[in-house]
């Protein structure tokens, strides 16, 4: 009999508190593929994204808006190649469905965003077209949309000159992410804000509630954004500068601290893991131990039998960890594709990381306290059942 | 048989202690599983009660057509001038109709324990009805603000979350200074608030009218009302809420969103801890074998032995879901948080361990522990009586 085969004979020597024991472990690593891949949705939201762009939004909210023509003054900053701008549209599909949806300058837009991918045919189309609208691919999918339609979208903020706020744009491009990360942003839409300039009712023109300021390759950011700030201090359109990577972070934490929220589930499941699972291990131990002195009478090490307890502690948690990963990737696949991609589930690299670190850490904690003990049994006393 | 049976119980009962491994898994698993579902509800309930608290019975909020939230919302002078003049509007004390034109803005403060990630604040811009329409409301530190100036009073919950806005210090608002004069509580969601004076606000912020109007009801009908006439005025185009509803309603998203994260996570942790506790009943079982073929061969029934198991594993249940709703308690209760609300501002609240979370957690408790019990307490009784008591 190899060694791998007498951990696993004993793993199921006790059949029903080993399946019963690795019940429960399947359970905790599901619960923690689940919520830490919810969790990296909300907090790694800023990883991806090249530090080469500044946000630029008025010091006391992004939602009082700042006017287009400071768009010369931030352009002729030494360092800044290109400002896009996007204002806020409030855009609401059907009755009820918010969108995130902003009326921009579709040329400055494409020089500032690379990462975005559409036909160039589709791009001209939308900077030909004053009604036109360009949507991510997440929601296009979503919602069935294909290029030429006519999409009716509803604005909560802004009517139209006839005071109606059903709007009617058409589409004209879908476009996607130009790797994994982007394409999990795709559900944007953007119209333009010459169209938009021209027929809302208020007659607010020119005003936006964001520049994105490309920079030049090897720029300091963080002068410029100083530069940037210094330039409009005292006048009641003040700014505030951030790289776009810190303006994400800081829009998500808006949400409140979901990581916190997982931490301590997380803390609470894993430390009743650790009893369920050190019991079963310590009781298994205990009920073997005049065994373990006959393998030290024929001639296993000390460390031998701390190996075998190790082995078995991690083979239980290692197959247990395994598949309640496994069943947490297959229903957050599930969740993803039910929601149209609403709810980002899908279990990424950094996760099973995650993952198996927590499963050796736990095999550890769980296994090292008994496999110590059978290692210190002493022959004579085992065997003689004191 | 009853005697039997609480015979039994008791014997199993006292021999817990011997036991004492396999017990604290149910205990400390069943801790966990309450802990965790009693601590995620109270959220959403102390979210819910703060808003709920906001919206008052008697009093209507009014929105521009199709706004949804008062940040999206603007009404000109006039309109807000002809809403008042509307027939279901109860006059206050001056003989004047009660109600109040508010202007909403945000302005960014940064949490406290953040060195400079921005959060969005609700600056509202309020007439002088507006304190009469909040009866609740009252300065608890410093003054009101005098109305003119660029002074602000600051809502409680801002000062537990946010820095930058304690009694004396300056708020920059788009290149002007403003002083905060006062600090006051009101016990609702208004607390999350900066106030000033609306005139102050319009000309810093260069809005010419506001963001909503909210109107005390005059009587029953009130609400009636004044609908039918906003809705026959062809100048007007504008909804109309009780103000309780325009708060429940509000409360809808993150009730939803909580209750679907604890019931995923108390379904999938509940059904580790059944697990876990099917183990520990199938080894309590196991440890007493000998014990109970010896009941058994005394003329004990299978019934008593079943019912000693079930018990056993229901007092474990019960003790793990009372520490687990103490923890939650001793944690969170009162914590304040905050979060986005419908404005897209900070709504601060607490956590609300409520008497009804906590039944709630020890019925899925003592549920778990039938669960768990069940089994292992058919086993006890079926043990074969001869080899039970011939084994070592």
């Amino acid at each position: 009999m190899t060694r791998a085969g007498f951990v696993i004979a004993n793993l199921f020597r006790k059949r029903v508190r080993t399946i019963l024991t690795l019940l429960s472990v399947i359970m905790a690593f599901l619960l923690f593929g689940l919520l830490q891949s919810v969790n990296t949705v909300f907090s790694s939201g800023a990883d991806f994204v090249g530090a080469t762009r500044l946000f630029v939004q008025a010091r006391v909210s992004f939602t009082t808006a700042l006017p287009v023509s400071m768009v010369p003054k931030l352009e002729a900053i030494p360092g800044v190649t290109r400002v896009a701008y996007q204002q806020w549209f409030g855009g609401v599909w059907q009755t009820n469905t918010p969108l995130i949806m902003f009326a921009l300058d579709p040329q400055r837009y494409h020089d500032v965003y690379p990462e975005w991918k559409m036909p160039e045919a589709q791009w001209q189309a939308f900077e030909r077209t004053r009604t036109g609208l360009i949507v991510g691919r997440q929601l296009a999918n979503q919602y069935r949309w294909k290029v030429g339609q006519k999409i009716p979208i509803s604005s909560n903020i802004w009517p139209q000159k006839n005071g109606s706020k059903a709007w009617q744009f058409d589409l004209v491009g879908i476009f996607d992410g130009k790797d994994e990360d982007w394409q999990k942003r795709t559900n944007l839409a953007f119209i333009q804000q010459d169209y938009f300039d021209e027929a809302n009712q208020f007659g607010i023109k020119g005003r936006t509630n964001f520049f994105i300021l490309k920079l030049a390759e090897g720029a300091n950011a963080a002068a410029i954004s100083k530069t940037v700030d210094a330039m409009f201090e005292n006048s009641p359109d003040e700014t505030k500068t951030q790289t776009e990577k810190d303006f994400n972070i800081s829009f998500v934490k808006q949400i409140g601290d979901i990581g916190l929220i997982v931490r301590w589930i997380l803390f609470a499941v894993f430390f009743t893991l650790l009893l369920v699972v050190g019991n079963t291990m310590a009781q298994s131990v205990r009920e073997r131990i005049p065994e373990l002195a006959v393998l030290k009478t024929l001639g296993f090490s000390d460390g031998g039998v701390l190996g075998f307890v190790l082995a078995e502690a991690f083979a239980l948690v290692l197959a247990g960890g395994l598949v309640g990963l496994i069943l947490a990737s297959l229903a957050g696949a599930m969740v993803e594709k039910a929601t149209g991609g609403q709810f980002l589930l899908a279990l990424d690299a950094s996760v099973w990381l995650l993952g198996v670190a927590a499963i050796v850490l736990m095999s550890l904690a769980v296994g090292l306290l008994p496999a110590l003990r059978a290692r210190r049994l002493k022959i004579v006393d085992a065997l003689a059942g004191r | 048989m009853l005697r039997q049976a609480l015979a039994i119980t008791g014997i199993s009962i006292r021999s817990i202690p011997e036991r004492w491994a396999p017990s604290l898994v149910i205990v400390i698993g069943l801790a966990g599983v309450v802990a965790v579902f009693t601590a995620l509800l109270a959220m959403a309930a102390g979210f819910e009660s703060t808003l709920k608290a906001t919206g008052r019975p008697d009093a209507a909020i009014i929105l521009r057509g199709g706004s949804d939230a008062e940040l999206n919302s603007a009404i000109d002078r006039d309109s807000s001038d002809l809403i008042k003049q509307q027939p279901g509007i109860r006059p206050g004390a001056d003989g004047k109709p009660l109600a109040s034109a508010e202007l909403m803005v945000i302005a960014e403060l940064v949490r406290k324990d953040d060195v400079k990630s921005g959060a969005n604040i609700t600056v509202r811009g309020v007439e002088p009805a507006a304190f009469a329409l909040r009866p609740r409301l009252r300065i608890i530190v410093g003054r009101n603000f005098t109305p003119g100036l660029r002074e602000l009073i600051v809502g409680r919950g801002v000062l537990a979350q946010f820095q930058g806005a304690n009694l004396g210090q300056v708020v920059r608002m788009r290149g002007s200074e403003w002083t905060v004069v006062g600090e006051f509580e009101s016990g609702d969601s208004h607390e999350s608030e900066m106030w000033t004076d609306i005139n102050v606000a319009r000309s810093t912020f260069g809005r010419i009218g506001s963001s909503s109007v909210l109107a005390a009801l005059d009587g029953p009908e009130g609400l009636e009302r004044l609908k039918a006439a906003i809705a026959a005025e062809p100048r007007l185009s504008m909804d109309l809420l009780r103000e309780q509803d325009y708060f429940s309603s509000q409360t809808k998203q993150f009730r939803a969103t909580i209750g679907v994260l604890a019931g995923v996570v108390t379904v999938i942790m509940g059904l580790g801890a059944v697990f876990a506790a099917l183990n520990s009943m199938y080894a309590a079982v196991a440890a007493r074998g000998k014990e109970i073929a010896t009941l058994r061969a005394l003329g004990f029934g299978g019934t008593p032995v079943v019912v000693s198991v079930m018990t056993e594993a229901l007092l474990l249940a019960l003790a793990g879901a009372l520490l687990g709703a103490l923890i939650a308690y001793v944690l969170f209760n009162n914590l304040s948080v905050s979060t986005l609300g419908q404005n897209f501002t900070q709504v601060v609240f607490s956590f609300r361990v409520t008497p009804e979370l906590v039944a709630r957690g020890l019925t899925i408790a003592l549920v778990i522990g039938m669960v768990g019990g069940f089994l292992p307490a058919l086993r006890a009784a079926r043990l074969p009586v001869t080899t039970s008591l011939r084994e070592q």
